[in-house]
């Protein structure tokens, strides 16, 4: 007997994976650098009110 | 090439950079899926699985493109000792590793219903999953280096090394027996139909857009790093 599938299952979980993974990395991506850019930011300012 | 290799510049220039790359990327892609899912009709083998063309096609050339672009950039710095040229590396590896693990779970999704397995052992599929084992090794390698304070040189040697591997699943479906299709683009010649190509091609551009825009978001952000540490230690030293 053949199975019968649903190809847009298969079609939408693909869909689902590739934007959901590129979106997630996207965002992870421009965080962390938001953060290291605004540590970098704070070290400066507090090196130059050391002095 | 050599002018952008200034950290300054280069932050001056990534600055407008990085953002046009993300936005005008993401409207690209989505453009080209929203198009390869609504406008093109089902293939005659396929049915509506060929629709999964558009994000596993970019997906496993960025993944190649990646490593690519570490050797690239591996080569310039043990070359050249361009100060950027190891960040770069670094930069390309998380979305090159992204991208391959995208490329592995969408062919793994488009096999079931095509050949009627979610994995198959063959040339193509296993050369792709060691690329994506190369790529952890060499983000473990490359944090390990700058934790111990170890040369930069280490990771790039490997990054050199894991290019064999391109070559190899490149080719990797003309030398042994495989369920996965042959070569459908080669240099200047296709055999996919126009109505398929067209929107394929712009999902190309479109993800290489967003490769290009995280690579440089990445680097950003190890530049910071390095930067603040530098700074904190230069502190360290002067209150002793």
């Amino acid at each position: 007997m053949r199975e019968a599938l649903d190809q847009w299952t298969f079609v939408y979980l693909a869909y689902a994976i590739g934007v959901g993974g590129t979106l997630a990395m996207i965002a992870w991506s421009w965080i962390a650098m938001k953060r290291a850019e605004a540590r970098r930011a704070k070290v400066r300012s507090s090196s130059k009110a050391d002095r | 090439m050599h002018g952008f290799a200034n950290p300054k510049r280069f932050l001056a220039l990534a600055a407008w950079l990085t953002p046009l790359l993300l936005v005008s990327g993401i409207i690209l892609s989505a453009g080209a899926l929203v198009w390869g899912f609504t406008q093109v009709p089902p293939d005659r083998l396929m049915g509506e699985t060929v629709r999964i063309l558009f994000i596993h096609v970019p997906t496993a050339w960025l993944g190649m493109g990646g490593w690519t672009a570490i050797a690239i950039s591996s080569l310039v710095f043990l070359v050249w000792r361009h100060p950027l040229a190891a960040l770069a590396a670094r930069g390309a590896a998380v979305p090159g590793l992204v991208f391959t693990l995208i490329c592995l779970a969408t062919g793994s999704v488009w096999g079931r219903p095509t050949w009627g397995a979610w994995w198959v052992w063959d040339g193509r599929l296993t050369s792709m999953l060691v690329l994506a084992f190369l790529y952890v090794a060499y983000i473990a390698l490359a944090k390990a280096a700058e934790r111990e304070g170890v040369s930069a040189r280490i990771p790039a040697i490997f990054g050199l090394l894991g290019a064999i591997n391109i070559p190899i699943i490149n080719r990797s479906v003309v030398w042994w027996n495989s369920l996965h299709q042959p070569p459908s683009i080669t240099l200047g010649n296709s055999s996919i139909d126009g109505i398929f190509l067209a929107p394929l091609l712009v999902a190309v551009v479109g993800f290489s857009l967003i490769f290009g825009g995280v690579v440089l978001a990445r680097m950003r952000a190890l530049l910071a790093d390095i930067q603040a540490e530098a700074r904190l230690r230069r502190r360290a030293m002067e209150m002793d």
